[in-house]
């Protein structure tokens, strides 16, 4: 499985993500600047966590413009899956590839912890090796993650079943008390329609390994690796 | 305005319904400060580019595409466009 992880001028994951696709697909990621035009023949596109152009404007708002993004964009609507991890999922609706918008917390903290999430669905690329229904523990670390979409948005997102993980209580429910950062529906994640492009706001590349403190973000990247290997 | 060089003074603001996590820090702070009668607070940007266009009429066309394309993003904000 061939991926490329494309890095930002402030881009401060693409390390930890290169090193989570080496270590559970075997194969080293090429690692893109964002001044190249065109993306290397990938399976995966992934967007790393950081903070891009200092969150200068609105968060991802400048990467989205990058010379790069122009063949990320096209490649997504061609088909080749795209995952954007906490910047990279700000990146994917300033670009438009996902709706809505990402902004500011609720409570207006930047927010650095563990959160627990539900799995929505399993039958998709980025989900397969999790059960339907399955709680995980990811790290969050984030100032703008609080996920707004108009109604009309929303609903669509429900009725296609394009949310793909949602911020959680021990008992599964998406309580207010379970939402860190007043996200809409409490979702954490979503797809977009034809469930190839998937962002995020928790960190599943920094949660591989027992010694990290644990493995619920491995996951994701053996789902990848099942699906596109 | 012929032969005159432009100011385009944009402000962007949130739109009605979207919540603002920093207007209302900001009006819980005036609330503090013993600032009473503030209803409601709406924090917005102003953005001010100097433009080398001396038609009125096609600078507000350009500036209209930067802001669709990059200064606003009208999913949740609003911009309005002054020139002089």
């Amino acid at each position: 499985m061939r991926s490329s992880v494309i890095v930002f001028p402030a881009s401060n994951c693409d390390r930890d993500a290169s090193v989570a696709l080496e270590e559970i697909t075997g194969t080293k990621p090429a690692m893109v600047w964002h001044a190249e035009s065109t993306v290397p023949e990938s399976d995966l596109i992934l967007l790393p966590g950081g903070f891009s152009f200092g969150d200068y404007l609105r968060s991802g708002a400048m990467a989205a413009q990058s010379p790069i993004m122009k063949d990320v964009i096209a490649k997504a609507k061609a088909g080749v899956p795209v995952l954007g991890i906490c910047n990279g999922f700000q990146v994917l609706v300033e670009s438009e590839l996902l709706p809505g918008a990402l902004m500011r917390n609720r409570d207006i903290k930047f927010l650095c912890k563990d959160v627990q999430l539900k799995v929505e669905r399993n039958d998709t690329i980025f989900t397969s090796k999790y059960d339907a229904g399955e709680l995980i523990t990811i790290p969050i670390a984030h100032h703008d993650g609080n996920y707004f979409a108009s109604e009309d948005t929303l609903k669509e997102l429900e009725d296609e079943g394009r949310v793909a993980f949602r911020y959680v209580d021990d008992a599964g429910n998406a309580t207010q008390e379970a939402n860190p950062n007043g996200s809409q529906n409490n979702i954490a994640g979503i797809y977009n329609k034809n469930m190839k492009v998937l962002g995020l706001m928790p960190h599943p590349e920094r949660l591989i390994s027992k010694e990290l403190g644990g493995t619920d973000g491995r996951g994701l990247f053996e789902s990848l690796l099942e699906a596109l290997h | 305005m012929k032969d005159t060089k432009m100011k385009a003074r944009i402000t962007v603001t949130l739109k009605t319904g979207v919540l603002d996590p920093q207007g209302k820090a900001i009006e819980h702070a005036l609330d503090g400060l013993g600032f009473q009668g503030v209803d409601e607070v709406r924090q917005g940007k102003l953005i001010e580019l100097d433009l080398q266009d001396t038609d009125k009429e096609a600078a507000l066309t350009r500036v209209t595409e930067m802001c669709e394309k990059l200064l606003a993003n009208t999913v949740i904000e609003n911009y309005a466009i002054e020139l002089e």
